[in-house]
Formats: structure tokens, sequence, C-alpha cells
């Protein structure tokens, strides 16, 4: 059977690992590789970059660091940030990395999605999305690396959803936004809310806090994944406790 | 003792190269036939979709040149599935090298693609590989005959094929952590 995943995200900011409270005051946590190997040896199912200086400041990723990780990790990873054609996905791709995650610069350009689907195939194409509860609708935000540059599409998220399926999403990754940082747990409300209109794998992401939370949203919902940076940064959650945790309580996990 | 990584025109060229630079196993990409002739083994990677492959593979020659070595070759993914008659991706004809079409998972409940860590049940001469590996796969293919492992995702699908010097993986040994290495290990000893 295929198990679930775990899976450490690593905001990267101007080449280093960042995080930040509900998206703000992003404070220095460590090194790009060192980060990585740490998770990758701790049994991490895969990893997640977000270079999250990137979409709003129209640069592409450097390459250099993507394929450092390649060189020096095992497990499969992602990178997202400003990847905005084909072109700069290409060449994340061939650097090693084994998806692209793209948001922002799919907004403003939907049928980027397809582009990416139809060269590399759906599997290697994440659409990672921000939403954001208000008054009782959730809505996606986009360009939110940034205070300055945060913006409310006003696009309901249950729509974007179906869209981006349609356009050859192969995974999401559902950032809710209202619990980013704050340690409440997943945000089992709106995952469950959505998870009829989608098909594809969906990775939660926003509110860990303990080990109850991942054992709360994946006996609450149907997510693939669970993904959460701060709680696995600190030290506060090893990954090797968390997912003998889980296995004791019978969720299905790779040791 | 060096592998020839056949640029199928898509991506993830360099994952398997360092995939085998950290079992200490030298490793080149490239599409030239002078080049992979010089070979002792080749990999077919496994990132794209089948017409794409496919076409590359045809626009260079290289069609002819794998159906026709003797070497050990191994498919990975989309590299297993040209391997195959025939793959309902983009209604590809593949290589026919081993019998058999390669189909679309149909699921109302299960996501699709399957992605992530599966178990994979290893058969006779694969038995000792039996781990959890990393998929990443919209496509599976159900062959019994040359069937050395096996997995469950919506179906019973097949994980290994071997025909030959042909094998195919459908999960990503280049991805998957010490199971992986282990995987690539045991193919690079049959060379």
């Amino acid at each position: 059977m295929l198990t679930k995943r775990i899976i450490p995200c690593l905001d990267v900011k101007d080449g280093v690992v960042v995080k930040g409270i509900k998206f703000l005051n992003h404070k220095k946590v460590g090194s790009i590789i060192d980060m990585a190997k740490k998770y990758s040896d701790e049994g991490a199912d895969e990893l997640v970059f977000y270079d999250i200086s990137a979409s709003t400041k129209d640069a592409l990723v450097s390459k250099k660091w993507v394929e450092e990780i390649a060189r020096n990790i095992n497990i499969p990873f992602c990178v997202a940030g400003g990847i905005n054609d084909v072109e700069n996905a290409r060449l994340i791709l061939n650097s090693g990395a084994d998806k692209v995650s793209v948001n922002s610069p799919a907004i403003e350009n939907p049928l980027l999605i397809q582009d990416l689907a139809k060269t590399f195939g759906s599997q290697c194409v994440t659409v990672g999305i921000d939403s954001m509860e208000i008054d009782g609708k959730y809505f996606i935000y986009s360009k939110t690396g940034d205070i300055k540059t945060r913006t409310n599409t006003k696009i309901l998220t249950k729509d974007w959803i179906k869209k981006i399926q349609v356009l050859g999403a192969g995974e999401i990754v559902l950032n809710c936004m209202n619990q980013d940082g704050v340690k409440n747990g997943y945000d089992i409300n709106q995952l469950n809310y959505l998870k009829s209109s989608i098909k594809v794998p969906l990775i939660a992401s926003g509110g860990a806090g303990s080990k109850i939370d991942f054992y709360d949203v994946f006996c609450k919902t149907n997510i693939s994944g669970a993904l959460a940076a701060s709680v696995f940064h600190s030290n506060d959650i090893p990954i090797k406790d968390l997912k003998n945790y889980l296995i004791k309580r019978n969720i299905n996990i790779r040791k | 003792m060096s592998v020839g990584i056949v640029d199928c025109g898509g991506a993830n060229l360099n994952s398997i190269k360092y995939a085998l630079r950290r079992i200490n196993v030298d490793a080149e990409v490239s599409s030239s036939i002078d080049v992979l002739k010089t070979k002792d083994a080749f990999i077919l990677p496994g990132v794209g979709s089948a017409g794409v492959v496919m076409s590359y593979l045809k626009n260079k020659k290289l069609d002819e040149f794998i159906c026709n070595t003797n070497k050990l070759t191994l498919g990975i993914c989309i590299g297993m599935h040209v391997l195959f008659d025939y793959s309902e991706e983009d209604n590809t004809k593949c290589l026919g090298l081993i019998k058999g079409e390669i189909k679309k998972f149909k699921s109302d409940s299960k996501p699709i693609p399957q992605m992530g860590w599966n178990y994979v049940d290893g058969i006779d001469e694969f038995t000792s590989i039996s781990n959890y590996y990393y998929f990443a796969n919209s496509y599976y293919s159900r062959n019994t005959k040359e069937c050395f492992g096996t997995s469950s995702y919506i179906n019973k699908i097949t994980s290994i094929v071997r025909k030959n010097n042909y094998i195919g993986c459908q999960f990503h040994p280049e991805k998957s952590s010490t199971a992986g290495e282990l995987f690539l290990k045991y193919f690079i000893n049959q060379i």
C-alpha cells in the first residue's frame, strides 16, 4: 500500500533556510544543504524547497543549489519559487529536482500548468495554493512571500482547484494561511471541505505543532502527505520519533 | 566499468548519475550512439511522457540501438513503459521488447498519479530487494509473465519486469533512499 508522506518544507530566502510566523518576519534557521541532508538521513519521505524571495523579485531560483541538493540527497524533492515558463522548469528539473511547484505565476497565467504538464508529465507539476478563510469562504492569495506584495486574488479556492486539475496539475500543496506557523493543528475543516473536488494527491500545509496534529490530519482527512517546517527545524518533533509514533497508531508510514 | 544513461529528452538525468556516483559507479548521460556504444550497461531514465520519450529515441535512432543491444538495460518508470508494445499515454507504439500494454490508472477514490512510497514485493531473483520505493506514475503495467515484483495501488501492478537483458522498474530507485541504492547495486552487480 502507498504510505502517507512526511514532508519537511524548507523556505529559502536569499540562499538560506528561513521561517516566519504567518508568512512574515522571516528568521534564518540554517544552511540549505545541511538541513536537506539531515532530513533525508532521518527518513523524510520528500523535501520541498520554496524560494520565497523568488516570485516577489521576479528572479529564477539559482540552479546551483538545486544541483547541490540532488548530489547530496537520495529522496525526491520539489522546487518552488518564480518558475514562470517551461524553460525555467526544465533548468530546475535537469539540475536534479523531481518536481516543480508553481503558485503565483500560475495564477497570472494558468496555461503555464498545461505547458508544464504536457512537456514533463503531470507527475512533475505541483501547484501550491495559499488559501485563506474570509467570512466563511476560502480565497487564494498570490505573492505571499512578502507582506507588501501579498494579494487576495478574490478567486475561490474551490474554483481554482477544479481549474488546475483540468490543466494538468499532478499534485496540490494546500497551504492554509490561517493556520500557518501558529501550531494549532492542520486545517481539517478546510481539507475536508475541498476533498470532494480533488482527484490528485493532496498535501496539507500549515499548522503542525505536535505529533497529534499529524495523527489527526491523517485520521480525519484523506490527504496523501503532511508538510511542515518549524516543528522540524526546531527539532521539537524529530522525524524518526514522529514516524514511530504514527506507525504505532496504525497510520501507514514508511519506516 | 561505466553506465550509459540514455538521454531521452526528458529531465531527471542527473539524479540517476548522482545516485550511481554515490555507489561509486561511473556514468555518463548521452544521446550519441558512438558514446553509448562504449558503455557496459544502459539506463533509460523515467521522466516525461511515453510519446515524448519515444519520438526522441526515434529521432536519434536510439530505438534500434536499444532493441539491438545485448547489454544489461534498465528502464525506470517511463523508461520501463517504453520497453513494452504500447502505452495508452499519448497513444504510443513503444519498443516492443516486452509483450503487453501500459494502461492509465482509473479510480474514483484514489488520487492519480500514484505519488509516494509503496511496497515492492520482489519475486524469485528479486525477492531480496523487497522494500519501500518511491513511485510517481499515472500509468502502469499488469504484465504477469515477465513480472518479478508487484505492488498494490488501485490494482495489483507490476513494479519489476525482466526479460533477457532488459529490466524495468516502475519506481525510481535513484530517489528511493538506501533501498534504491541496494536495488541499483543489485543491477550493477549483474553487469
